[in-house]
Formats: C-alpha cells, sequence, structure tokens
C-alpha cells in the first residue's frame, strides 16, 4: 500500500512537473506575446501543482528526501508521467492538441480525486482544480480556433492529432497500482473518466471540425517507468546543476 | 509669433507646472516622436529581456527557482504589453512597432546581448540589470507624458520584486560551496560595466538628452542615474562579499559618492553596433518567434472572422 501510494503520488507529480517542464520551453517564443503568457501561466500551474506532489512524495519517503530530491534527483526508469506529456512541443498546434488531449484527461482526473479517501491527494485536488478547468477550456477553444481556422491551421493540427493519438491510450489503462488504490478508494477509476473523456473529446473535435483518428496500437509504459527517447533530454537538461554540484543547495 | 510658437510655449509652461500630458492633449510633433521612439524602444528591451533568463528556465536548479523565474519572464512579457500599449495612445501601432524591431531598424536594450552561460547571470540580472532599470524607471514615474508614467508605476513594483529575487539568488551562491561563490563572483565580474552603460554615454556624450529633461520626459541625467545606481549597489556587492571588478572604485568622502574607474564606451558602441556576443542570435529569436507564430495568428484571425459572421447570421435569423 505504501510503496504504491508513493508510485501514485509520483505518477500525478511527474505529469505536471515534465509538462510544466515543457512548456517552460515555450517561454519567449511564443506566436504573441498574449500567448506567450498564457502559457506560460499554465506552465506555472502545471509547476506548482509538481511542488504540492512532491512534497507529499517527499514526506513519504521520510529522511531527508525534499521536493527538489524527488523532483530532480531520480533516474529515468524512476519516472512514472505518462508518455503523452514528455513529447516534443513541436510547433504550436502540436502543443495545443497534446494540451487538450491531456487538459482534457486531467479535468476528469482530478474532478474525481477530489473524493480520494487519501486526504492530502483531495486536498491538493481541491487546490489545482480550478486551474485545471481553465487549462481545459483555453485548449479546447485553442484547438477548436485552429482546426476551423485557415486550410493550414487545420492540417497542421489534424496531423498532430494523428500522431499524438497514440499516446493517450496510456491515460485510461489501469496497472495493479490503480486497482490496488481504487480498491482502498484512492485511486481514480480510469474506466470511468474514458467515458467522459471520449464524450468531451468527441465534442470538441466535432467544433473544431477535425476527425477523431481511429483507435489502432497505443504506446504505454511511462507510468511504470519506461519511456520514450525524449525523456532522457528532458531529464539531461532539467537536472544538470545539481547534479554536476551535488553538495549544494541554491 | 506664430501660433505654433505660442502652442509650444504653452506646452512647455504646462509641462513645467508638473502637470501630467494625456494623450488627446495638443503635444509637440517631436515630443511625441521622441516618446513613439523610447517607450517602444523600451517596450522592445522588455521583450528581448525575456531570452537571455528564458534561457535558464528549464535548467533552473530548483523547482522554488524554475517557478520564480519562470514568474518574472513572464512579467517582463507584461511589461512589454503594457509599454507597446503606452505607445499606441500616441498614434503607433503595434505591428509596426514589432516590424521595425524585426527588421533592425529599432533599438532595444544593448543589455540583452550579452549571454548568460551560468546560473549565477540570472541572479546577476535580476540584481543588477533590474536594479539599472528601476533607477532610471523610478524617474520615469515621474515624466511628464500620462500613459508612461502610469504604465512605469506598475512596472516598478514588479521590478522591485525581480531585483530582490535577483540579489536572493547571489546571496545564496555567495555562502554555498566555494564552486558556487565562484560563479557569483564571475557573474558579478561580466555584469558589472555592462549594467553601467544601461545609463548611456555620459551626459557630454548624450545630444537628445537636454530636450528630454527640458520636457521633463527625463527627470536625471545618464551620469546623475548612474551614480546614484553605483552608490546603492556599492554595499549590497560589499555585503555578498563579492568584490566589484573596478580597481578605482572608492568613497570619496568630499563628493559624498563613489568615483569610479573609467568605462570602455568602445565596447557599449560595438555592441550597439551589432557586434556583442547573442546581437544575432536575439534577433533571430524573436524574428523566428514571430515567423513561426504567423499561421497561428492567421488562423485566430480568421476563426474570429468566421465567428463574427456566423454571429451577425444569428442575429439577422432571429
Ligand atoms: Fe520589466
Ligand atoms: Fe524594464
Ligand atoms: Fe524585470
Amino acid at each position: 500500500m505504501k510503496a504504491q501510494l508513493l508510485e501514485y503520488t509520483l505518477r500525478l507529480g511527474d505529469n505536471a512537473l515534465i509538462l510544466g517542464q515543457r512548456l517552460g520551453e515555450w517561454c519567449g517564443h511564443g506566436p504573441i506575446l498574449e500567448q506567450d503568457i498564457a502559457l506560460s501561466n499554465i506552465a506555472l500551474d502545471q509547476l506548482g501543482q509538481a511542488r504540492m506532489l512532491m512534497q507529499y512524495a517527499a514526506e513519504q519517503k521520510g529522511g531527508d528526501f525534499t521536493e527538489d530530491k524527488v523532483a530532480f534527483l531520480r533516474p529515468e526508469t524512476e519516472y512514472h508521467n505518462c508518455l503523452l506529456v514528455e513529447l516534443e512541443n513541436g510547433d504550436w498546434g502540436r502543443t495545443i492538441v497534446r494540451q487538450f488531449l491531456f487538459d482534457t484527461y486531467n479535468y476528469f482526473f482530478y474532478s474525481a480525486l477530489l473524493s480520494s479517501a487519501d486526504n492530502r491527494l483531495q486536498e491538493i485536488a481541491q487546490k489545482a482544480i480550478k486551474e485545471i478547468t481553465y487549462h481545459a477550456q483555453w485548449s479546447a477553444e485553442w484547438l477548436i480556433r485552429l482546426g476551423d481556422g485557415t486550410e493550414e491551421s487545420h492540417q497542421r493540427v489534424q496531423r498532430s492529432l494523428n500522431d499524438l493519438w497514440e499516446w493517450t491510450g496510456e491515460l485510461f489503462s489501469m496497472d495493479a497500482v490503480d486497482e490496488a488504490l481504487l480498491a482502498e478508494g484512492i485511486a481514480v477509476n480510469l474506466a470511468e473518466i474514458k467515458v467522459q473523456w471520449d464524450q468531451k473529446v468527441n465534442e470538441i473535435l466535432s467544433l473544431a471540425t477535425l476527425k477523431r483518428p481511429e483507435d489502432a496500437w497505443m504506446q504505454s509504459g511511462g507510468k511504470q517507468g519506461e519511456h520514450s527517447e525524449y525523456l532522457g533530454y528532458v531529464l539531461a537538461v532539467m537536472q544538470h546543476l545539481p547534479r554536476m554540484y551535488p553538495e549544494a543547495t541554491w | 509669433m506664430t501660433k505654433e510658437m505660442n502652442l509650444e510655449e504653452r506646452f512647455q509652461a504646462y509641462v513645467d507646472g508638473e502637470n501630467k500630458v494625456e494623450p488627446k492633449d495638443w503635444m509637440p510633433e517631436k515630443y511625441r516622436k521622441t516618446l513613439i521612439r523610447q517607450i517602444s524602444q523600451h517596450a522592445h528591451s522588455e521583450v528581448v529581456g525575456m531570452l537571455p533568463e528564458a534561457n535558464w528556465i528549464t535548467r533552473a536548479p530548483s523547482l522554488r527557482r524554475k517557478v520564480a523565474l519562470l514568474a518574472k519572464v513572464q512579467d517582463e512579457a507584461g511589461h512589454g504589453l503594457y509599454l507597446y500599449s503606452a505607445a499606441e495612445t500616441l498614434g503607433a501601432d503595434r505591428m509596426d512597432m514589432v516590424d521595425d524591431l524585426l527588421t533592425g531598424k529599432a533599438k532595444y536594450s544593448s543589455i540583452f546581448n550579452y549571454p548568460t552561460p551560468t546560473w549565477a547571470d540570472i541572479g546577476a540580472i535580476g540584481w543588477l540589470v533590474d536594479g539599472a532599470a528601476i533607477a532610471n524607471q523610478v524617474m520615469l514615474c515621474r515624466t511628464s507624458y500620462g500613459p508612461y508614467s502610469r504604465a512605469m508605476v506598475r512596472i516598478c513594483k514588479e521590478e522591485s520584486f525581480h531585483q530582490r529575487q535577483g540579489y536572493e539568488i547571489l546571496m545564496t551562491l555567495a555562502q554555498g560551496t566555494p564552486e558556487q561563490k565562484q560563479m557569483a563572483q564571475d557573474a558579478l565580474n561580466r555584469w558589472w560595466w555592462p549594467s553601467l552603460m544601461m545609463f548611456g554615454p555620459t551626459d557630454d556624450n548624450s545630444p537628445n538628452s537636454a530636450q528630454s529633461m527640458k520636457w521633463k520626459i527625463k527627470r536625471k541625467s545618464n551620469d546623475e542615474l548612474r551614480q546614484e545606481f553605483i552608490d546603492k549597489t556599492i554595499p549590497q556587492a560589499e555585503y555578498l562579499g563579492l568584490s566589484v571588478p573596478d580597481p578605482d572604485l572608492k568613497w570619496n568622502e568630499e563628493r559624498g559618492h563613489y568615483d569610479f574607474g573609467t568605462i570602455d564606451w568602445e565596447e557599449f558602441y560595438q555592441v550597439i553596433k551589432g557586434n556583442g556576443k547573442c546581437n544575432k542570435q536575439r534577433l533571430r529569436a524573436r524574428q523566428e518567434a514571430h515567423a513561426k507564430g504567423e499561421w497561428v495568428r492567421e488562423a485566430a484571425n480568421a476563426y474570429a472572422e468566421k465567428q463574427a459572421v456566423r454571429k451577425a447570421k444569428e442575429g439577422s435569423a432571429a
């Protein structure tokens, strides 16, 4: 139970951390200042959530663990984020599609987490849900704008959607950790939120005049620590100072 | 006496009486032009200034620092927006101003053409670069043009927060391991002189300053501001236990100010001319962001138009 709760906490924390890290790459390079600011806001929210979750994970680990030690000093196989959030940003459209797919999932996930039997997770969900609701709205609006914008924008986001689709299956696959904690009333039932996600995604895709890709092979493994090639680079950049100066505090 | 002269004299008297000029008021064409150039240049500096610091967002060494840095860089984007709006009250168009930046026609603060090779640079920029900006901007809170002055009041609050944050980064490094302390000293060595150059050429080499002072756009000379900054900053450097890279620096009891060495103006003009380490890189980053955003802006406009047509149709159908 204890080990499972820790892994569950890290899954949530790593989703927020790695996505925040990816979105941070956009800062200063957005298509227009207003949207640079908007995306930075989302990155800041993700990193804020990551901090709460890393603090909780550090407490569970005990000893001299801190949020930073947990966030920065694990090897790649001990990161438990889903694969979707570690993928490259690509163009603005691809970032929006990834954000929409994830935010929509995250919204239903955190809505369900509001009734978790674990007090801390429940509290964190309480704090995060407002932000996540806003993110899901923002990315849905942008997807509609790009899907129903120009011929070029339509094609670009349709292509990104087709590309990213195979990384969404993992969001809803239950493994032993999910099952054990679900039995305790702690974890979210992913089969339930899959239904909600499907419905919302279909609704927004139709408003965006985009075609839902066929469900084919779905990638998986991130939650369990088996990652794509992308995560290594994200971590190399993120970890380099704490690794280079292990004695230092910042 | 011509009617124009009359207006100009009345304008001067109005400004001399410490009144704020508002967008609808009559103003000399040269006053308007000077302000548009200065405010848009300031806006560009905020936006280009995001780049050297954004360079460290993904590498910030703790979550707290990462969040603070990202929020800071985001503030700078906000400053850019306020300032573009202030310039627009004078009849300038934001897209034209941005074009001038991207084609290299408009200038931005040269300080952002220096690189940020280490984490300590993030501390040094907050402390020294935001610090020098504050010295200038506190003065501009009292500038004669109303919208500019109000934008500055908002901006100054955030800038002082940035400065404290930068100083705290350096403090942590200065009290850290020997490598960290070395990193902090190295950053101070590299940023000290460029920060002093931020105030612009010496007063005897600053031909436009007199008119700006007369119109109360500027209220202190470059040299006065530079001296103020030095006097304020030296004790802060001492408190950090770092040494300022100027052998001629010493307190002058008689003047009540620090004396300091000669600034390398050749370097200053070289960087302005485009020969800083990062001039090309910074401009290219802005150009690329703009070019890669083109289809996004087009799509947003196309969608907004479609929506407007749909709304109009709904309206006429009802
Ligand atoms: Fe600023
Ligand atoms: Fe500024
Ligand atoms: Fe600042």
